[in-house]
């Protein structure tokens, strides 16, 4: 019953369980995947590059837009995967509660779902930049590749920590969307992380364990750069995720069922 | 070699979480809340002891609250007890109730390999049987509708379905016979006594005494979570049934 073949089996049905129910009964489907991100992005264009007039620096030659559009796609699946799997277990307390399968397979099914979705986004992203006259790089074949595995580190980590936490605090949930929000301003989207001046601010946003990872995605898209030093840090925090989720899963699932 | 065993076990609860009363309630009661933590338990189970061999079937029954639920969760694995032992071999299916783990979306055909991956078997596995499980189901046609719209006994047929094509040394049965209608229930019937030839051990929880004494040749009678009687089912029945009979007199 805990054979890899079984477990890989399960995962592939629960994955494809979320992936069919997602959109099952709406008009667009997987177009919301897209519709999301880029809305949010034309809003980030519209109140910080129109109204604001945020510029890109002198000497890099890509749109703001662009710039967005590169940060928020990778942000959206992070945010979504982190939220949703704060909820994954309350929301299958039916299973909980009945069958005895391996639970941090659960939130691994919702980090898997929203990365496919991402990877459903990866043609969209490559078609703006060559909209906006950029030069496909050869780096993107195996940078991209990189980098998501270093963000699903970090999302999966992250999942199973706060889905197990929100069974036993159910305020959780709410405290998560807001501290994602918080996050989300922290970490280098809508604005790069050379455009921090403040030398002191500079050092303190790699306490963010996101800010490498998106300095890593901007580079790679925007410049074709692959930072390998970004890019070690990035996995090293997706370790430190996944260990302290694996950890605090570990401890309390043998509670789960009595708190759902 | 017991199949099933429980050895003096116990399953407290803690009531009522106090930090679900909100934040305000809990800074302004602090010391209450903190007194009440450690005394509010609910003891569902309390030193029960009792095992099964291979092939043996055994009816649990009990007045509602008596710990029969709690019992199957521990036996499925998803509890664990608060103190003794329970020791279970091989592959433990708990039958779900109503579609418990079906996705009310999903078609009944893309439920059925969920619940049956969920419940033990690789899909390959699901696959092969596929064809079976709806033949057995009687769905027809609607097999390929989402499963919001079958109706209470339509999800029962479904779930035994799936349940009755697993791999499985250990059933677990929680009062989900009643929603079929007549013919479906004895056809259940008829394939959970193949089981037992079969050598599946079963543990079967039920209001439904015919049902018990007719499936099962031991029971068990649970009393706020002690063991108030253990033996032949038809003793045990009739000795249920007329306390039942007293108290409500």
């Amino acid at each position: 019953m805990s054979s890899l073949e079984y477990k890989v089996d399960l995962v592939y049905e629960l994955t494809s369980k979320e992936l069919k129910a997602r959109y099952k009964n709406s008009l667009l489907g997987y177009l919301w995947s897209l519709l999301n991100p880029l809305a949010l992005s034309l809003v980030f264009y519209v109140g910080l590059g129109v109204i604001l007039q945020a510029k890109v620096p002198p000497g890099e030659n890509y749109p703001y837009f662009l710039m967005l559009i590169c940060g928020l796609f990778p942000w959206q699946w992070l945010a979504n995967s982190v939220n949703a799997g704060a909820n994954v277990y309350i929301g299958n307390a039916n299973l909980i509660r009945k069958v005895a399968f391996p639970r941090e397979l659960l939130p691994l099914a919702t980090v898997l779902n929203d990365l496919l979705h991402f990877v459903a986004c990866l043609p969209v992203i490559v078609l703006f930049l060559l909209l906006a006259g950029m030069r496909p790089s050869v780096q993107w074949i195996w940078g991209v590749p990189a980098l998501m595995a270093a963000e699903f580190l970090i999302a999966y980590g992250l999942a199973l920590a706060v889905g197990s936490l929100n069974l036993f605090f159910r305020d959780l949930a709410n405290l998560v969307s807001l501290l994602l929000q918080m996050l989300f301003y922290l970490t280098p989207i809508v604005y790069a992380l050379d455009w921090i001046k403040q030398p002191l601010l500079r050092k303190l946003i790699f306490i963010n364990p996101v800010t490498p990872l998106f300095a890593c995605w901007h580079d790679l898209l925007l410049k074709g750069r692959f930072d390998g030093g970004y890019f070690g840090l990035s996995i090293l925090y997706g370790l430190i995720a996944l260990v302290l989720g694996l950890a605090v899963h570990h401890r309390l699932k043998g509670k789960f069922a009595e708190m759902t | 070699m017991a199949v099933v065993e429980f050895q003096q076990v116990t399953k407290r609860y803690t009531l009522c979480d106090p930090l679900r009363g909100g934040i305000k309630n809990f800074l302004f009661r602090f010391p209450q809340i903190i007194r009440k933590l450690r005394q509010n338990k609910f003891t569902a189970l309390d030193g029960v002891s009792f095992s099964l061999e291979r092939g043996q079937a055994l009816a649990v029954i009990g007045p509602n609250g008596a710990g029969k639920s709690t019992m199957l969760c521990l036996l499925a694995g998803v509890l664990l007890p608060t103190e003794g032992k329970v020791h279970v071999g091989g592959n433990v299916c708990p039958l779900l109730e109503l579609g418990a783990g079906f996705h009310p979306d999903l078609t009944g055909r893309e439920n059925i390999s969920l619940n049956g991956v969920l419940l033990g078997l690789t899909r390959k596995q699901v696959r092969q049987r596929l064809g079976d499980i709806i033949e057995f189901s009687e769905l027809g046609d609607f097999i390929d509708q989402p499963v919001r719209t079958y109706s209470a006994g339509m999800l029962g047929r479904l779930g035994f379905s799936v349940a009755a094509h697993l791999d499985m040394d250990v059933l677990l049965v929680d009062e989900v016979l009643s929603v079929g209608d007549a013919s479906f229930q004895a056809k259940c019937m008829d394939r959970m006594h193949k089981f037992m030839h079969g050598g599946v051990t079963t543990v079967f929880v039920s209001h439904d005494m015919p049902a018990v004494r007719a499936l099962c040749p031991d029971a068990l009678w649970l009393e706020k979570g002690r063991v108030r009687m253990l033996g032949p089912s038809g003793q045990v029945v009739s000795a249920y049934l007329q306390s039942q009979a007293e108290s409500h007199a």
